[in-house]
């Protein structure tokens, strides 16, 4: 096997995230390049949940629907995933949970009493995982040294105890279909969620504030994991209310700060985020966007909040919206969109889901010194302080308080230069223009940054057209297909120079979105540019590559 | 002392007799008292919600954050959290404070933020041109309500109390030198402490006879005891003819949600390793 995937299912409260984990982390330390799609319902035991640990010789960041090894803990893990298996696939299960089981005929199957050996060990039901990736490796030819490594590198707790299970595991299997062997050095294994964080930490983060939501509550759960070991103070308040006016008021104080959320939430937030762009008071928002409307499905994946990121807010201000595409992407404008929103002093959106927040994948990029801070606009000191200080570019300096020799006011009304309250003709204008300007100078300074990046074969006329999460997806059908991919990153201010340049020698353009509306495509139609077809995907599901790749034939051919 | 004006250029545009002048000279007073000591005036940072009590904001020449409507509180909670060393001092309507931003005040309250809440309680909605609040009596008669308001007011230090502040206190717009002690106690008292001040708007809702023949100041009351401060909150409910007691009713020393937190600082040389180390970590 050279690109293959595994799946494995069962019961929410199996431990299928920590398996899932370790599979990974095996097959990752075998060489292989890893991304895995995660897939649970909304609750705390039972249900289905079950992850694809795809693997293959070069960088993947999709998922496919065909599998080639299913691990089975449960029938039910066979019943829902059988039409999964590719011709010469290989099913492991549990021989003491599954009595009879209908795989298709070409299926490889291979029986282990996962439940006799856990028992026998007098360990905990939860370790059947342990077993069963023990027996994966000795089927799929992974190295019994890795296997012992990984298993304890990963169980701090009752580390021997699954060790021994899964070297029973591995003595109860046989080799079936071993993979083939790779030499590539292994890249650090990360989510979404954690090249977010490690970004927003890159671009100086201080304060980190959020109410649980998915799919950004497992940013909550790495940023106050981590708070101690960087510095940070990671607070969960009242109400997403709470959570942005808290965060302006870190802003005010000079912390940089972030919040994360999802629609819903974000609907809580709308208020000061225009709050913000009056104010002038910078804030990040990591937005996760779900299936919806209203609660839709919480724990799966949609790109619907494009057009209510670009436009939340009353009143007419200038803000940062980006959404990136992959963990690096994630990493370097995560720490972008804190470097800007605090020269700019606006509001700052990351648009994620739940495809790319909570996938996992590899991370290829040095790690640091991408983000210089740029200090230029900080108050030097010079009487008479002006919070709402006229400059060329409407940025003006920011002091913070306690600063002798300033004060500082910040205003949600209408304002002069010091930050007091006015309804003069004159000043009203005059200030609307200033904060506006900044967006010129921001489009500007986007120039020097890849805000639209083109992929696969470049001069072919058809593009696929993506943002976000369907970076990778496009990117591995293009490829095969022989097709461009145009993904524009930041999508206010729009770049549109940069975008009429990726589009150049384009004839057919097919928008390829995880929602109903095609958000993107109706975007650009303000530019002028109208898409000849879309690929639009609303189930709650990312797009596998196996899938796209059909839909996109039958939209060329 | 060295009185500082602390006025700025704005214009003031409350109604003549407005209680929230006695707001105004009462705080300066109090800041101009506390600046050679206790709290330099760049310390000292308000935030104010929206309503008339906003323009407060304007008035007082440091640092500010007008707000918006109900969401002072945490805002403030940010800026204390960020730079414990700064006075954080909110100035919130009736309807700002115990309407739509009610659920902040209760949480602050929970956590015992060091923060002062100052609340213009003239137990009506005035800029917005007349309409009942949270704690206009019932069968009051505003825009919204012309035949009467057909619920009872809630009585805000009651609901204080339960939710864990440690300085509770109430002034009226009438009585400088009350309110004026009870400003400067609230402001050095070291935890979450609320002001509601009976403020009088004398364009629409004007109580000052009335609150001239009810109130009268706390004596001889222990304002360490939890249920002496129950008692006394509760002999007037904001809705009947009762006496109506001023003072502090209650003050207590607890710890503070701010000192729990360590002051972050980054070091861009330790934060690149410690990234480094996680990504190496995660293979």
């Amino acid at each position: 096997m050279e690109d293959f995937s595994v799946l494995i299912g069962g019961k929410a409260g199996f431990g299928i995230d920590k398996a899932t984990s370790i599979l990974g982390r095996l097959l990752n330390q075998s060489g292989y390049r890893i991304h895995i799609y995660r897939d649970y319902p909304s609750l705390i035991r039972g249900g289905h949940t079950f992850s694809i640990i795809r693997s293959a010789q070069t960088k993947i960041a999709a998922h496919r629907n065909k599998i080639d090894v299913l691990l089975a803990l449960n029938k039910e893990t066979i019943d829902l995933h059988r039409t999964r298996l590719g011709e010469g696939a290989l099913a492991i299960y549990d021989s003491e949970a599954i009595k009879e089981l209908a795989l298709p005929e070409q299926t490889q199957m291979l029986d282990v009493p996962i439940g006799k050996i856990v028992k026998e060990e007098n360990a905990h039901e939860v370790m059947r995982n342990t077993c069963m990736i023990g027996a994966f490796s000795k089927a799929c030819g992974i190295k019994k040294e890795v296997l012992e490594r990984v298993i304890t590198a990963n169980f701090p707790k009752e580390a021997q105890l699954n060790l021994k299970i899964a070297q029973r595991g591995f003595a109860a299997a046989r080799s079936l279909n071993p993979i083939a062997p790779v030499a590539a050095e292994p890249l650090p294994l990360i989510s979404g969620s954690e090249a977010i964080g490690l970004g927003l930490i890159e671009g100086g983060l201080q304060d980190y504030v959020a109410y649980p939501m998915t799919p950004t509550t497992p940013l909550l759960h790495f940023l106050a994991e981590q708070a101690d070991h960087f510095s940070l103070k990671v607070i969960h308040p009242e109400s997403e209310l709470g959570v942005i006016l808290m965060a302006l008021g870190f802003a005010y104080a000079g912390e940089k700060v972030a919040v994360g959320t999802s629609g819903g939430g974000f609907c809580l937030m709308t208020e000061s985020m225009s709050l913000s762009g009056m104010s002038e008071v910078p804030v990040v928002i990591i937005l996760g966007q779900r299936p919806g409307p209203s609660t839709g499905l919480p724990t799966y994946s949609g790109q619907t909040d494009l057009h209510f990121a670009l436009n939340a807010g009353q009143g007419e201000f200038i803000r940062f919206v980006v959404a990136p595409g992959d963990l690096e992407e994630s990493y370097c404008w995560s720490a972008h969109a804190l470097r800007l929103a605090w020269k700019y002093q606006i509001p700052a959106v990351i648009l994620t889901d739940k495809n790319l927040s909570e996938g996992i994948g590899n991370f290829d990029m040095p790690p640091a010194g991408e983000i210089q801070e740029d200090p230029s606009y900080l108050w030097d000191g010079e009487a008479p302080y002006k919070r709402y200080e006229e400059t060329k570019t409407g940025i003006s300096p920011i002091a913070v308080p306690p600063r002798k020799g300033a004060v500082i006011k910040v205003n949600s009304y209408e304002h002069d230069e010091f930050g007091i309250t006015t309804e003069d003709i004159v000043v009203t204008k005059k200030m609307q223009d200033k904060r506006l300007r900044k967006g010129r100078y921001l489009l500007e300074e986007l120039k020097n940054l890849r805000t639209v990046n083109t992929y696969g074969d470049v001069n072919r006329p058809t593009a696929l057209l993506c943002w976000g999460s369907n970076k990778g997806v496009c990117m591995e059908v293009a490829q095969k297909l022989g097709l461009k991919v145009v993904q524009p990153i930041v999508l206010s201010p729009f770049p549109d120079d940069a975008f009429g340049k990726a589009l150049r020698g384009v004839k057919k353009l097919i928008a390829v979105e995880n929602n109903a509306t095609g958000q993107l495509a109706g975007l650009i139609k303000a530019f002028g540019i109208i898409v000849d077809e879309t690929i639009l995907k609303y189930d709650g599901r990312p797009f596998a590559a196996d899938e796209l790749e059909m839909r996109v034939k039958e939209t060329i051919t | 002392m060295n009185q500082t004006n602390l006025g700025t250029s704005a214009p003031n545009t409350w109604c003549p007799g407005c209680g929230n002048f006695s707001i105004l000279n009462g705080i300066k007073s109090v800041l101009n008292e506390l600046k050679d000591n206790a709290c330099p005036l760049e310390n000292v940072v308000i935030v104010t919600g929206i309503g008339c009590h906003a323009k407060i904001a304007d008035y007082l020449n440091v640092n500010s954050f007008y707000a918006i409507h109900g969401r002072t509180v945490p805002v403030a909670e940010g800026i204390k959290i960020a730079k414990p060393e700064l006075k954080v001092i909110c100035f919130a309507g009736d309807g700002d404070a115990y309407g739509e931003g009610l659920e902040h005040l209760v949480f602050a309250a929970k956590r015992n933020i060091d923060i002062t809440v100052v609340v213009h309680n003239n137990r009506s909605y005035s800029l917005t041109a007349f309409q009942y609040s949270p704690t206009s009596p019932l069968g009051f008669k505003g825009r919204s309500t012309p035949r009467g308001s057909i619920e009872a007011p809630i009585n805000p230090l009651e609901l204080m109390l339960a939710s864990k502040a440690t300085f509770l206190g109430r002034g009226t717009s009438r009585g400088l030198p009350l309110l004026t002690s009870l400003f400067r106690e609230a402001i050095m008292h070291r935890g979450f402490a609320l002001i509601d001040v009976l403020q009088v708007c004398v364009t629409f809702n004007n109580l000052y006879e009335y609150y001239a023949k009810k109130v009268y100041e706390l004596e001889n009351h222990d304002p360490k005891n939890p249920s002496a401060a129950l008692t006394k909150i509760q002999e007037w409910d904001y809705n009947s003819d009762d006496q109506i007691p001023l003072g502090i009713f209650y003050r207590r020393e607890e710890a503070t949600f701010e000192e729990k937190f360590v002051p972050s600082r980054v070091d861009v040389q330790e934060r690149d390793n410690k990234i480094k180390q996680f990504l190496s970590n995660s293979i």
